[in-house]
């Protein structure tokens, strides 16, 4: 599956790198990916959303996720939720390059709000019933795309790379929408780092576990590779070991600092919670 | 016909849409009860806002009120629609999460909180950005936590509406109630436009929006559990109801229901909003 040309989406292609499969299903569209293979001593199921330019619907033909992204997502989430009930919980690894979520009549009518909410809920109920889920960003994680597809990691990780976005709404649209030049919103983004695209900006928030650096995103290696599993494998230790809420995102050094007032706010809320 | 009694009635009920935020959240607790936390005083207010030259509000858009309802302990977190178009920043986003992470200690500790969530927005701030996006999915990570306590209640009554990623909060909760004037959706009308163009959705078109995404559409094809008039106080009772109400499968957790009922439209030639009414006739569990 290619987007243009003969370069396949990073999602696809970090899915084929990591597990040697392009992990097409008969349980999912072609948009919706999913491996199983070894991470470290374990084995781990990876998820990519991947474009499909014949998707049946046309506005999630780009690396949107659609309504049939969204769901697909969720059934091979609930799946790996059932099969491993008896058993030690598979790591779960979402790898993350979505251009947003699908915008179109037709999603909005038949309810994609619902479909994205099904996708959140199983990752979110994976990650409670203990499989630590890691979401490698790869390419774009942009608005609802990233929310349904990796915003409920108990840790997100990201490759240092120039094409590895993170945003509310893409570019263009921003710009559309704020009535400003992308140039402009650009310039605001070295000055407001929540306002920043580049993941070196997002990584000040301190929303970030790791940036891994020194590794090419567009055409890996096989130091590229080795670097990146031992990463993933460090990630699932670490989740294993750790709170199974998303409490790690505002306890870090970077968060303290990117994120000083969610912090704040929690501090009041507590301190006034009980009545007095 | 209505009779003069019940016209006077209908014009003598209590509008909930057109109560602010704070009085939102005081209809729906018990009479008394109200106490805001976080509030105006605190002074929490955004930090990115003032640098985009937009004179930050103290209490950012969201009220958090603990109470009771139905004497049992509560919390609410009420959206101030007409703020910044209840758009969801880090302070207003920390604080719908942090009230809701809270809620969800004291359920652990077995001190059940009751949590209702008032959702007029119109979902990320774009000024900031990430942090909104963040605070969204912080919401939607405790709404799935808590809701295997304690249902947890939307209510989305109008005129803003709900969207982007708070409608998908409003998805995972255990029991969504909306009025007639209310709209739930994922992209608001004007960015769907713009991004796919006037021929794709024509924003403007209110009939149009409404019967895709209003209140009505929403209860007739099973997104929303309860539709009620704009009545602060038959919403509240609505509220005290849906905690009253025996717990059932969310909606978010059906994945193979709406997999099969999603299989079964045809994406080139999908039906009309009437026609899928009919398809989806409301029904709730399994």
């Amino acid at each position: 599956m290619t987007v243009s040309g003969d370069v396949p989406a990073a999602g696809l292609r970090w899915l084929e790198t990591l597990t040697g499969s392009s992990g097409l299903s008969d349980s999912a569209p072609r948009s919706v990916r999913v491996a199983d293979a070894p991470l470290g001593a374990e084995v781990a199921r990876f998820i990519a959303v991947v474009p499909d330019p014949d998707n049946r619907f046309p506005r999630a033909r780009a690396g949107e996720v659609g309504l049939d992204e969204a769901l697909g997502v969720a059934r091979q989430v609930r799946r790996t939720i059932a099969e491993d009930a008896q058993r030690r919980p598979r790591a779960l690894i979402a790898l993350v390059d979505v251009t947003s979520q699908a915008y179109g009549r037709r999603e909005e009518l038949l309810g994609i709000h619902l479909a994205g909410a099904a996708a959140v809920d199983a990752y979110a109920s994976a990650r409670l019933a203990g499989h630590p889920l890691i979401a490698l960003l790869v390419g774009k994680a942009i608005s609802g795309g990233f929310l349904t597809h990796g915003y409920q990691a108990n840790r997100i990780l990201a490759l240092d790379a120039p094409e590895v976005l993170v945003h509310a709404m893409s570019k263009q649209a921003a710009a559309r929408v704020t009535r400003r030049t992308v140039e402009e919103l650009e310039q605001l983004g070295e000055r407001i780092a929540p306002m920043a695209y580049d993941i070196r900006s997002y990584a000040k928030l301190g929303l970030l576990h790791r940036l891994i650096g020194g590794v090419s995103a567009a055409s890996p290696g096989p130091a590229d590779l080795e670097r990146v599993r031992a990463e993933l494998i460090a990630a699932v230790a670490d989740a294993r070991a750790g709170a199974r809420d998303l409490s790690v995102r505002l306890t870090s050094a970077a968060a303290l600092a990117g994120r000083a007032a969610s912090v704040a706010v929690r501090r009041r809320l507590a301190e006034q919670w009980d009545a007095p | 016909m209505s009779t003069a009694a019940e016209r006077e009635r209908w014009l003598a009920r209590p509008s909930f849409i057109e109560l602010c935020a704070r009085e939102r959240a005081r209809a729906i607790l018990d009479p008394g009860s109200f106490r805001e936390l976080a509030g105006p005083f605190d002074r929490l207010k955004s930090p990115w806002l003032p640098l985009q030259g937009v004179v930050a509000q103290a209490d950012d858009g969201v009220v958090i009120a603990r109470g009771s309802i139905d004497g049992q302990p509560a919390v609410v977190g009420s959206i101030e629609g007409v703020y910044q178009g209840g758009s969801i920043g880090e302070v207003s986003g920390a604080k719908l999460a942090g009230a809701l992470e809270l809620a969800l200690r004291d359920c652990e500790r077995g001190r059940p909180v009751r949590p209702v969530l008032l959702l007029e927005t119109g979902g990320v701030r774009l000024q900031e950005a990430n942090l909104g996006l963040a605070a969204i999915a912080e919401v939607h990570a405790a709404i799935v936590a808590l809701r295997r306590h304690v249902p947890v209640v939307a209510v989305v009554a109008g005129l803003v509406g709900c969207f982007g990623g708070m409608s998908l909060a409003a998805a995972l909760c255990s029991r969504v109630i909306v009025t007639r004037q209310a709209r739930l959706g994922m992209n608001g009308p004007e960015v769907i436009e713009q991004e796919a163009g006037l021929a794709e959705l024509d924003a403007s078109d209110r009939a149009l929006i409404w019967s895709l995404m209003g209140g009505e559409q929403r209860y007739a094809t099973g997104f929303a559990d309860v539709i009620v008039e704009d009545d602060a106080e038959a919403i509240a009772g609505e509220v005290r109801r849906a905690f009253a109400a025996a717990a059932t499968t969310p909606r978010s957790e059906q994945v193979e229901a709406l997999i099969a009922r999603l299989a079964a439209i045809d994406a080139a030639h999908p039906p009309d909003p009437g026609a899928l009414r009919a398809l989806w006739a409301r029904r709730r569990g399994q």
